[in-house]
């Protein structure tokens, strides 16, 4: 997953040079340009930074996951953006400053009751 | 947790509107117009940051391009559609604006949104509106639909839906050196908008076989296109900019030697962490994979989608029925003008069927019309065009959708450690044996709910949307007749609350506007009980 962005100066579009937007990852500072969603900038920092490109991790298997449906519906993409669990990062602006956490938080392990432990 | 302070200015408002129309892509956009022509007033409510849905995706504002029109088809539509809705006073543009329930009230429906201030997706605290409309007009398009393979769940997999957007809004390769595939002419765009990017395109994977795409595709392809339409000669006309935009599209892909390969079909996705290489095989008529055809391809990226699954909740909860049989089967039955089964309640675009953009517009102009025309607006000459043009435009639809519709071969590449369920985890091993051991009780419609229960597949916070499908055909559920099935399928399309909402936010809901049924139920649960 190698994502990167267009080269403003060799843009169909024509795109102006965009002012820089920088956010922290896991603590980890990864920079893209202002209107961008917080998972296009993770995506386009790849294999650089320290999630690989990866915005979460299941509960189950630990598997990392990354953008899937890119339009807010598949909710494969929750992060943490400054304390707030949860959000869709494909459809959330990054902004400057933006403390995102990625969440991956093992389900619960069953405990089996011990032989003789009373309820209560 | 959220903190009391959070919810700062979320107090409800409740409004009565004329004419709602929820979605702001094509359908909505012509249909909002439309009405205003006529004379009604309109409230139009997006949930993304600006209006154009996801046809129009496009950069934000402060992502100026001076030929932004260079990534897209119709641009000059959108942009049309859009300064006149913006400038006109009877036309209220709502955008972050979520529609997360749509209840009966006296009267009237009661459409429940929630607002969210620009670039703030899911941020807690949302305003809350509620909004009793004389006339519904329910435009919320569709998303990819992923038939699901050994490996989808890797980083680096995204919907066709999710690379062109990232092409079209950031500007954004969503890999170096991708493959593309799944089943449609949706492709075609989709390795388009990815080579606008200066992505390598390695190859463009198209499941169905020469038999089935020549029975949509044939009489097109080989120039004879005018008799196959009821409406004759018309059709070519009316055709022309939909054939223009094709051949746009097959010339990009030409002029950079991307192979276009029929019968195609992704077996796997393979990698450290994310995919590094996807595995390709020849698919049979069934769209089964025929063994001994696999190869390997390495790639950064994997741009898959076979076709698209309507966005109902909302026209569900509507009231709306959804079409049974036929080629609009599995979205919202409408007549020529988009009056749905519910009174007050009209639907137009890919909610009513995969016709594209062009077919979305007049569409939407024809609801808007018709709802207008039920407020005492009478619509002007136009309709007879409108009903003409549309008629030709779906039945186009209509034949595509034939030549590229799934066929049931496709599930003999669904390995039992392949993740069906992608929010739950759940694997096809799992359903299946899950289904095996119930089989032999007595399996009543509830058979499919209980199934689900049990694994949890659907239960997630997409709410069914991605594997809904999915987990149905791996349960044998809702596939014809001549399966030999027993199991009727569960609507995992029927969600009470249409997006998820914080706890806070149904907390905040004020007494005199708590909804009549307790949203006491998690939030992403996926039915009534």
């Amino acid at each position: 997953m190698s994502a990167r962005r267009v080269d403003p100066a060799r843009d169909v579009a024509r795109t102006e040079t965009a002012e820089p937007v920088t956010i922290t990852v896991d603590g980890e500072p990864v920079t893209g340009v202002r209107g961008q969603s917080i998972a296009g900038v993770v995506m386009a920092a790849g294999r650089s930074a320290s999630t690989g490109g990866a915005l979460r991790r299941t509960a189950g298997a630990g598997a990392p996951r990354g953008v899937f449906c890119g339009i807010g519906v598949c909710f494969d993409c929750l992060v943490t953006v400054d304390g707030v669990r949860d959000v869709r990062a494909c459809q959330r602006r990054a902004v400057e400053g933006a403390v995102v956490t990625t969440q991956g938080e093992p389900l619960p392990a069953r405990v089996e009751r011990v032989e003789g432990e009373r309820r209560g | 947790m959220v903190e009391p302070a959070d919810l700062a200015g979320a107090g409800a408002e409740v409004r009565d509107v004329e004419v709602l129309v929820v979605g702001g892509g094509p359908a909505g956009l012509a249909a909002a117009d439309a009405a205003r022509r006529s004379g009604a007033r309109v409230v139009l409510v997006e949930g993304g940051d600006d209006v154009g849905g996801q046809y129009w995706r496009h950069l934000p504002a402060e992502r100026p391009a001076a030929a932004e029109a260079q990534l897209h088809h119709g641009w000059s539509t959108f942009a049309g559609l859009r300064r006149t809705l913006a400038g006109d006073p009877g036309c209220e543009v709502l955008t972050g604006a979520s529609v997360w329930a749509v209840e009966p009230g006296a009267g009237a429906l009661v459409v429940r949104v929630l607002v969210t201030p620009s670039g703030q997706a899911d941020a807690p605290g949302r305003r809350h509106l509620a909004l009793r409309p004389a006339a519904l007009v329910v435009a919320t398009g569709a998303h990819d639909l992923t038939l699901p393979f050994p490996g989808w769940d890797l980083p680096g997999v995204v919907t066709g839906g999710a690379a062109q957007a990232f092409a079209k809004s950031e500007r954004l390769a969503v890999g170096e050196r991708v493959v593309v595939a799944g089943a449609g002419p949706f492709l075609l765009p989709v390795a388009s908008s990815l080579l606008d990017t200066g992505a390598r395109v390695l190859e463009v994977a198209e499941a169905a076989g020469p038999a089935q795409l020549t029975r949509g595709w044939g009489p097109l392809l080989t120039g004879g296109g005018a008799g196959v339409f009821a409406a004759g000669l018309s059709g070519v006309g009316v055709l022309a900019g939909k054939t223009r935009e094709l051949a746009g599209y097959v010339a990009a892909l030409t002029a950079a030697r991307v192979p276009y390969r029929t019968a195609t079909g992704v077996v796997a996705a393979r990698g450290d962490g994310r995919v590094e290489e996807v595995v390709l095989a020849r698919l049979d008529a069934t769209w089964a994979p025929v063994p001994g055809t696999e190869r390997v391809v390495a790639a950064d990226a994997l741009a898959v989608s076979h076709g698209f699954t309507p966005r109902l909740e909302v026209a569900l909860a509507a009231g709306a029925a959804v079409a049974g049989s036929g080629a609009g089967a599995g979205f919202v039955a409408v007549d020529d003008r988009g009056a749905t089964s519910a009174p007050g309640v009209w639907a137009a675009g890919e909610v009513t069927g995969i016709g594209g953009a062009d077919a979305a517009l007049v569409e939407g102009a024809l609801a808007g019309l018709a709802a207008a025309e039920a407020l005492g607006h009478p619509a002007g000459p136009e309709v007879d065009g409108l009903l003409r043009r549309r008629r030709v435009l779906r039945a186009f639809a209509d034949r595509l959708a034939a030549a590229h519709a799934p066929r049931p071969g496709w599930l003999a590449q669904v390995t039992d450690d392949t993740v069906v369920c992608r929010c739950e985890e759940v694997t096809a091993g799992r359903l299946r044996s899950v289904a095996q051991a119930t089989a032999s009780a007595a399996d009543a419609p509830a058979g499919s709910r209980s199934l689900r229960l049990t694994t949890r597949a659907g239960l997630g916070p997409c709410q069914g949307r991605v594997c809904g499908h999915a987990v149905d055909a791996v349960l044998g559920c809702g596939l014809p007749a001549s399966t030999g099935t027993t199991r009727p399928p569960v609507s995992h399309q029927r969600r009470p609350l249409a997006v998820p909402v914080r706890l806070g936010e149904l907390a905040d809901l004020p007494p005199a506007t708590t909804p009549t049924s307790p949203a006491t139920s998690q939030p992403t649960s996926e039915e009534t009980p």
